[in-house]
């Protein structure tokens, strides 16, 4: 791809306002771009970590200022204009023109969408009554942690990483938790088997109860207000906030409202770049390629969105793109710590490491005798060695990945 | 408000107040000093807030715990004084904390 020279002078526009905008932002610095940045976000606070807002924060063990990522003023202080609750309603390519929905535009010579994702809706009856909640931003988390407190029902909708990160933060709260999910184990769509089943065991120990296979048919509600979460099979689980947590949807719409390439996301490559080449897109939103596994894939991670801010400020700076890197993702679950690096399908082996009574042990996935994905839990060395094997496309010796005899540290630096 | 100086690699020093109860990862990432990337937001994941404690302060810092070590073990270039930042919490006993950071963190 032709790479043109961009001269500092240039206006850019970051259309979002949340981790990968921030670090576009930064990058964009520390390349030495010293032009003109607007960061237009829909949301009233300047970027924050949403990680958190299901962990940490939702126990009370981080304050808002925890969550802010750079304090508004070192915005100003490094030239960038961020316009908060400012709503973007369409793009126009041909004239280079952001309109908000105020109806103000805002000219740019190079465009960034971090639009990210939004919660995707479960649409049946009762889905817009008081108490039914989802996660995302900041204000879910503060709605949901309003709702929460001890002895407080609340039911979760999706087994999936928020809704087990949350289930777990409401349970340290003192609320009562049952969990609701449509495959027949939790993590269905991002972890093995094994882990799906570490995980569901931990959490009933603490108290939690499943439904497995359990299609949601609807809320019930009295003044407006949830009372209760009805099943496919009959069943009804009453209930005070009901949390939907079923996944994310990219945010799309501006881009498809200009005609940008889409697929599950927004269309990118390697250096974040659109099929318009004034416009990148990075982050949550985005449909990207992903050399070390030679297809294209939406990845919903901090780290993702992380790389790609990097990568379309190195493009944007005329430098070549930062060494790709492999996915990774974390979730805190109670004292779980789970690091997961590479992309967990299509093993055809799998080797366990570790001891899953204890706590302590990761699961390793292996294609051709290759390292594909490693989930660990509370097992940093199998995390790190794991990540460090699978950038480097490594052949592992099933058996001594398999024992514990053998350091990490051995198994990494030995092929 | 405690003191502390963040040393680049290439020598360039930057001195900063941080608020007692964030930690010293927090505090680099606040006041934009280049060098401590921290991509998990100081949940311990990722090692990428790698510093080198001043010898003169590592008692005050602590010792890291056995998940933090177990990080540090990959990281690139690590000392005897290597912590993650992001498990250094600031607290009026740290005033005056200097802090030298490595090359890259990837």
């Amino acid at each position: 791809m032709s790479k043109a020279s961009v001269s500092m002078s240039e206006k850019i526009v970051i259309i979002g306002a949340g981790q990968a905008a921030a670090q576009a932002v930064q990058s964009l610095r520390a390349e030495g771009f010293d032009g003109p940045i607007t960061v237009v976000g829909d949301e009233a606070y300047p970027p924050y970590q949403r990680p958190p807002l299901s962990k940490a924060w939702l126990k009370g063990e981080a304050d808002e200022d925890a969550l802010t990522l750079k304090p508004a003023e070192w915005y100003a202080e490094a030239g960038v204009d961020l316009w908060l609750a400012a709503p973007v309603a369409s793009i126009d390519r041909a004239d280079r023109k952001v309109t908000l929905s105020d109806g103000e535009r805002l000219p740019y010579d190079i465009l960034i969408l971090a639009t990210g994702a939004r919660a995707r809706p479960l649409p049946v009856a009762g889905a817009d009554l008081s108490g039914v909640l989802s996660l995302r931003s900041a204000a879910d988390a503060e709605a949901l942690k309003t709702a929460l407190g001890p002895g407080k029902r609340i039911v979760v909708v999706g087994g999936g990483y928020v809704g087990l990160e949350a289930a777990a933060s409401a349970l340290a709260l003192g609320a009562e938790i049952t969990v609701v999910e449509r495959e027949d184990r939790v993590l269905a769509r991002v972890a093995s088997r094994t882990l799906s089943s570490f995980f569901q065991d931990y959490h009933q120990t603490q108290g939690v109860t499943f439904h497995l296979g359990a299609r949601v048919t609807g809320f019930d509600g009295v003044d407006g207000k949830v009372t209760a979460v009805r099943l496919a099979d009959g069943a009804t689980l009453p209930c005070d906030v009901a949390l939907v947590g079923i996944g994310a949807l990219p945010n799309v719409e501006l881009a498809a409202g200009c005609g940008l390439a889409l697929a599950d996301g927004i269309v990118v490559d390697g250096e974040a770049r659109t099929s318009d080449p004034a416009i990148f897109a990075i982050g949550d939103c985005t449909w990207r390629p992903m050399p070390l596994y030679g297809r294209e894939l939406r990845l919903e991670s901090v780290p993702n969105a992380l790389e790609q801010a990097k990568q379309a400020a190195s493009a944007i700076a005329g430098r070549a793109p930062p060494p790709s890197e492999v996915p990774w993702f974390w979730s805190d679950q109670y004292d779980l710590k789970l690091q997961m690096a590479g992309l967990a399908d299509g093993a055809d082996e799998i080797v366990v490491r570790g001891d899953q009574a204890a706590g302590r042990f990761a699961v390793f996935h292996l294609r051709e005798g290759v390292l594909t994905a490693v989930e660990a839990v509370n097992a940093p060395p199998e995390f790190m060695g794991g990540r460090q094997m699978i950038g480097r496309q490594a052949r592992v010796d099933p058996a001594k990945l398999a024992d514990t005899a053998v350091s990490m540290k051995e198994v990494a630096a030995g092929q | 408000m405690a003191k502390i100086t963040y040393i680049e690699h290439d020598g360039r020093e930057h001195e900063v107040e941080v608020r007692p109860g964030l930690s010293v990862m927090e505090g680099a990432v606040k006041n934009n000093i280049p060098g401590i990337d921290a991509d998990c937001g100081g949940a311990c994941a990722c090692a990428t807030c790698h510093v080198y404690v001043d010898d003169a302060w590592r008692e005050r810092t602590g010792k890291a715990s056995a998940m933090e070590e177990s990080m540090l073990d990959f990281a690139d270039e690590v000392e005897p004084n290597s912590r993650l930042s992001c498990q250094i919490r600031v607290t009026a006993e740290l005033d005056g904390l200097v802090v030298r950071l490595p090359e890259r963190q990837h």
